[in-house]
């Protein structure tokens, strides 16, 4: 089996036997399903209710699990030092990164899957139809995880869990408010503030793009280009972001 | 083919915002011979563990350079030969003993099927057997310094390096890891291992190194080391020496201890016994005992730590 393989199964393996986990997902299927006693207090629009509800859920606790549960992954290991033999046997330091990326980024696809067939189930339910949109939401929430999770890898790759994580959050924060940042460089005008609200504008991960949760909810169209692009520009991220883990992670001493 | 040849090996840390450097390890030069056992002797931080780190390469060498088995260190593939125990085993507690060898054999790219016997001989060798289904969270330290030891020969590796392995071991457990060393010499392989341990040391290590702050001040067989059975002190224990005779005792050199009715007298040159034994019989004392110290590898040790034997 290959190596990446190995660690990345060896990750997906730690990350079922950690509690929180379940507890995440629980507490997520739990939101998602109350959407339809929520729906009941409120009159006329509930399919889109349990809809916002459900598509919300699916999405906070998809980053809460990709950053708790990501950050975990690498500089705990540093920490607790599990990694010493890792490093000792003949696995270069990029395939123990790679392979715990993707070990995590298969811990999401399940609990996504799981959570989004819990949401299906309860539109459902609620006897409004499935539409393909949804799934093209689910879809796209996915792909900001995976950015996401590249964000925590390559920030646990130099720094302690506790600062990770809060890095990690506040790119997602900031990565949500990116237009604003453009906006408001706009209108300062030619300025050093401005270049560094535009140098952040382009450096930091665009996440709306991959919020097509209104439009799916409201019915609006979602072109497969768009989808095209928002997938190209998620993997193009992911993939530098990982470059960049991997040559930090490379120079770094295991003290 | 040398397991282990180490030149000029240097690791500075810079310590803080002051950037204060602190050299861990100065200079290094070593040569493992093949089917050796090294033992690597060093009080509390003096660099062995830097040192090792380095080897395996969780550390990058501030200067110096360092092959194993004449493949330079920073060649990932060569640690396909070589085996690990890191000082005080950190693991991933939610795997099973089983599973966690099964894992670490992966990673050397052994199948499932190879492993299964590998594992059953692993675990019977550091008496595991039965904790083969127990998640490594429940392990004692013992128990995990010997789980320690069968991760780190599942690839049947020809250069074994271990970080104070007797360490958190109680005597069975030292006896064992000392036992298994043996084994893997006759096996052929090549052991580097780092201690403070000394009657270990002087019972299985064919030569050994001593590391004081950073640097390497004697290395070779533990006999040469040592010096062909010198006698460095005599201590006589006497009963009922006369107030005179221990004066005497004190003229010829030596130093005396009261202990109720007893009297130590330690000699340090050995020469001068006989006379001691004479005068105690003119007094008529009565000897108790009359022990020879001979230079110990303890005693070469703290000479070259530096600290002045009482
Ligand atoms: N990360 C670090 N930063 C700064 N100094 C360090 C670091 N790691 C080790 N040192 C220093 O390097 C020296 C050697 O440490 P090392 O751990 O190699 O000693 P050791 O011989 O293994 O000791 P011990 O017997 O206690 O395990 C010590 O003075 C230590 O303080
Ligand atoms: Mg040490």
């Amino acid at each position: 089996m290959n190596r990446i393989t190995v660690i990345a199964l060896n990750t997906f393996r730690e990350t079922l036997r950690d509690k929180i986990l379940y507890n995440l997902v629980f507490f997520g299927l739990l939101l998602i399903s109350s959407a339809i006693l929520l729906s009941t207090l409120t009159i006329g629009e509930q399919a889109k209710i349990i809809q916002d509800i459900g598509l919300a859920s699916i999405n906070v606790f998809g980053v809460i699990i990709a950053i708790f549960v990501g950050i975990g992954l690498v500089s705990k290991e540093i920490e607790k030092r599990t990694i010493f033999t890792i490093i000792a046997k003949p696995v270069p330091r990029y395939v123990f990164l790679l392979g715990k990326y993707s070990g995590l980024a298969l811990t999401l696809l399940v609990n996504v899957g799981i959570m989004a067939a819990g949401f299906f189930l309860t539109v459902l339910v609620s006897k409004a139809g499935v539409d393909l949109a949804l799934v093209k939401a689910v879809g796209l929430i996915f792909m900001e995880l995976l950015v996401i999770t590249a964000v925590a890898v390559m920030f646990s790759t130099f720094t302690t869990p506790t600062l990770s994580a809060t890095f990690t959050l506040a790119i997602y924060v900031i990565g949500h408010l990116t237009d604003d940042l453009r906006t408001l460089g706009a209108k300062l005008g030619e300025s050093l503030t401005k270049v560094i609200l535009d140098v952040l504008y382009y450096s930091l991960p665009n996440l709306d793009y991959f919020n097509v949760k209104g439009q799916a909810v409201h019915g609006l169209p979602i072109e497969p280009s768009y989808l095209v692009s928002a997938a190209t520009y998620g993997i193009a991220y992911t993939t530098i972001l990982l470059i960049l883990a991997c040559l930090i992670f490379q120079r770094r001493d295991f003290k | 083919m040398k397991p282990l040849r180490i030149e000029g090996l240097t690791k500075e840390f810079r310590l803080g915002l002051g950037r204060q450097r602190v050299v861990a390890l100065d200079r290094l030069d070593l040569e493992v011979e093949p089917g050796e056992i090294f033992g690597f002797l060093g009080h509390n931080g003096a660099g062995k563990t830097t040192t090792i780190k380095l080897l395996l390469g969780l550390l990058a060498p501030t200067a110096g350079r360092a092959w194993i088995l004449d493949r330079p260190i920073q060649d990932v593939a060569v640690k396909q030969h070589v085996g690990f125990l890191p000082e005080s085993p950190y693991f991933y507690e939610y795997l099973t003993a089983a599973e966690f060898l099964t894992f670490y054999g992966q990673l050397f790219g052994l199948s499932r099927q190879a492993l299964a016997k590998k594992i059953d001989d692993l675990l019977t060798m550091v008496s595991l057997a039965d904790a083969r289904h127990l998640p490594l969270r429940k392990f004692s330290k013992g128990m995990l310094q010997r789980i320690g030891l069968a991760q780190a020969l599942v690839n049947d590796p020809q250069v074994v390096i271990l970080d104070e392995p007797m360490s958190g071991l109680d005597p069975i457990g030292r006896r064992d890891v000392r036992d298994i060393i043996l084994r893997l010499k006759d096996e052929g392989k090549t052991i580097f291992f780092s201690t403070h341990i000394l009657p270990d040391v002087e019972m299985i290590c064919d030569r050994v190194g001593i590391l004081v702050k950073g640097q390497l001040r004697a290395v070779g067989a533990v006999h040469e080391l040592v010096g062909a059975a010198t006698v460095t002190s005599v201590e006589i224990l006497v009963e009922r020496l006369a107030e005179a005779g221990a004066r005497e005792v004190e003229q010829l050199g030596g130093t005396v201890v009261r202990r109720g009715n007893q009297v130590l007298i330690k000699l340090d040159d050995e020469h001068k016994t006989d006379q001691v034994v004479d005068l105690i019989r003119r007094h008529a004392g009565r000897l108790v005992s009359l022990v020879p110290h001979k230079r110990s590898l303890e005693d070469l040790f703290l000479k070259e730590v530096g600290v002045r034997h009482a």
